[in-house]
């Protein structure tokens, strides 16, 4: 051990003292970073050209519904996933966005596509709930702090059913869009698009950045976070607020989109499970975890719930599929397949790490490498 | 005040137990100082109160000469004293070279100016500085392994050294050679002496009186909540209190968790 004090001068390692695992490490890394911006690039075309190829109205109409799924899924994760607070009360800010719009455009009277003005509205009110919401629940952890925002959600439901301005069990409805029905489910997939696409870019803006790297250390270990200087109150709220925001846009324009908002449908108790089980499934904390999460579910329960007539029978199954993943892939998708592709690897060309100017310990080396290329699977 | 680290007359109860009764101590800048106590002397609960994880009935705690007492435990790492528990409390989820960098943000760039939060997590010399302090304590080769999966010895060895990344003034340490293994114990006492040479201040909890006896150039006994001897570790091994309070019947067993 030959490594000088910290804090002394002249204490920099020349590159070439680097070990040779870590230079082949980087270059991993340099090509993993090249496989994802054209994995990116080929979603983001894909995505585009999907209402040029399938035209049909139900596909559309679908893969709407799978778009707000991603956007409030990445949202959802955002916060609880990068920072372990579990919410199961996020349906607050998803109808609270669209009953925000909803009383907006009747009370003052907005019409046709002048309703879209109204969408910042839906994610400032969601954020502004999210303010005094967060300050109550983040001020317990863990299961306290589950039942408080499952608490939460039942007053907000209440308020929708019972509150002379919501509508009572009539709900509201939204302008009325003079669109033919192509156009109509066209239009709502690109604005759907690209409030998911945004999202999703916020997602990896925050888990790459210090604030994410904060929210994760609180998820670990709050108290020892604090001892390192993270100021966890300020940190928690600020995300729980950034995806409110998202999740309230989310529902605004979900509001637009089906015309009607009732109590049952914008403040639904299977939204907050939903949201959850896609970010369970996909990987908690992971980038493009609720992303494949919300892919996979979405459509299956779109498609079951239209191919049976007995709506419960999705519900059901979706709670099957939690206790499932809960059971069988508790670190979800991307992070297990993840693991094993890297494992795999490192088995198929096991000399790779120690080649070069040696380490002493190739196999310490071999696993640090392979255990730190699963850690780098789940930054994905 | 000469004392870089000091707390007086502290107390604190839990219930009906007096964990601390007047405690008064104080640490020189520059030293290595070692607190020691039988089991339940109220060692860590002493450690607890100057971080501010715990409020003290009674008492003060002064940090360069001004009251930090009942600070929260963030304002009380940015006033520049680094902890480790005894359990160690790593981030078992995030990477080893990202365990270093949760510590490494909260320092200024030297401007005095706050960071942009957005901004990519761990810039160059941060990563450097992170990278430079795991060579220097042996675990550089772990850099990208998740540090859940690090061993007991290596945690400890993580914890030391995100605690330095900060560049505290004085490093308080609560057991740092517990249940591991006697090279690593080495090392660890090396590396303290190597930092402490540079000019680092350091107040150590232990059990393992080699360990205590070999590094400390002054020692502080602990019973029942209150300082019974205080001196070289010469001077405390041959007091006849300490010998009765501690020597004579303390065991390698734990002290109760904070």
């Amino acid at each position: 051990m030959n490594a000088p004090a910290p804090g002394l001068p002249g204490s920099g390692l020349p590159a070439s003292r680097l070990p040779a695992s870590r230079r082949s490490a980087a270059a991993a890394i340099r090509a993993g970073t090249g496989a994802r911006i054209g994995l990116v690039a080929v979603a983001l075309i894909a995505s585009a050209l999907f209402p040029l190829v399938f035209t049909n109205q139900l596909v559309l109409s679908m893969a709407f519904f799978t778009l707000i799924y991603i956007a409030a899924a990445v949202a959802w994760n955002l916060f609880s996933g990068y920072c372990g607070y579990i919410s199961l009360g996020h349906a607050v800010f998803f109808g609270s966005g669209a009953y925000a719009a909803g009383i907006a455009a009747r009370d003052l009277q907005i019409t046709g596509t002048a309703e879209f003005a109204l969408l910042p509205l839906a994610g400032a009110v969601a954020a502004l709930i999210a303010i005094p919401f967060g300050l109550i629940a983040l001020r317990v952890r863990r299961h306290t702090f589950v039942v408080i925002t499952i608490a939460i959600f039942f007053i907000f439901q209440l308020m929708a059913f019972d509150l002379k301005t919501t509508g009572g069990t009539a709900g509201l409805y939204a302008p009325f869009l003079v669109w033919g029905p192509v156009v109509f489910n066209q239009r709502f997939y690109y604005m759907a698009l690209l409030l998911a696409a945004a999202t999703v870019l916020i997602g990896w803006l925050v888990r790459r950045s210090r604030f994410g790297l904060q929210l994760r250390a609180i998820r670990d270990d709050e108290d020892r976070a604090a001892s390192l200087g993270v100021r966890a109150m300020p940190v928690k709220l600020t995300a729980f607020v950034i995806s409110a925001t998202l999740t309230g846009l989310a529902g605004g324009l979900w509001f637009f989109f089906v015309g009607q908002v009732v109590p049952d449908s914008g403040f639904n108790p299977i939204f907050d499970l939903t949201v959850a089980l896609m970010a369970f499934l996909g990987g908690l904390a992971t980038v493009a975890g609720p992303l494949l999460g919300a892919l996979i579910i979405e459509p299956a329960q779109q498609d079951l719930t239209s191919q049976f007539s007995n709506g419960y029978l999705s519900q059901i199954l979706l709670g099957a599929l939690f206790l499932a993943v809960v059971l069988f892939l508790p670190r979800g998708l991307i992070p297990t397949v993840g693991g094993q592709i890297q494992v795999w690897l490192a088995r198929r060309e096991p000399h790779l790490p120690a080649a070069g100017r040696g380490s002493n310990e190739p196999a310490a080396d071999q696993q640090a490498q392979a255990s730190g290329a699963v850690a780098e699977g789940t930054s994905l | 005040m000469t004392a870089l680290l000091a707390t007086e007359r502290i107390s604190k109860a839990f219930g009906g137990v007096h964990a601390l009764s007047d405690c008064t101590i104080e640490v020189e800048a520059g030293s290595i100082t070692g607190l020691i106590g039988p089991n339940g002397s109220g060692k860590t609960t002493l450690f607890n109160v100057i971080t501010g994880y715990e409020r003290p009935d009674a008492g003060d705690v002064y940090f360069a000469g001004r009251k930090i007492t009942n600070a929260s435990p963030q304002r009380v790492f940015a006033d520049g004293i680094g902890r480790t528990f005894q359990l160690t409390r790593i981030f078992p989820r995030l990477t080893v070279l990202e365990n270093m960098l949760v510590a490494a943000q909260h320092t200024s760039n030297g401007h005095g100016r706050a960071r942009n939060p957005l901004a990519r997590a761990g810039g160059p010399a941060d990563r450097h500085r992170a990278m430079e302090l795991l060579e220097f304590t042996g675990i550089a080769k772990h850099a990208s392994a998740l540090a859940g999966t690090l061993s007991y010895g290596q945690r400890k060895l993580l914890e030391l050294a995100y605690v330095l990344v900060a560049d505290p003034a004085i490093v308080l340490l609560d057991e740092p050679a517990g249940g591991i293994n006697p090279s690593l114990v080495h090392l660890i006492a090396d590396r303290i002496r190597e930092l402490n040479a540079a000019g680092k201040t350091f107040c150590i909890v232990e059990h393992n009186m080699e360990f205590v006896m070999g590094l400390c150039q002054h020692v502080v006994v602990l019973d029942y909540g209150t300082v019974v001897a205080a001196g070289p570790p010469e001077a405390v091994r041959d007091d006849p209190r300490v010998l009765d309070a501690y020597l004579g019947i303390a065991e390698d067993d734990d002290e109760p968790v904070e």
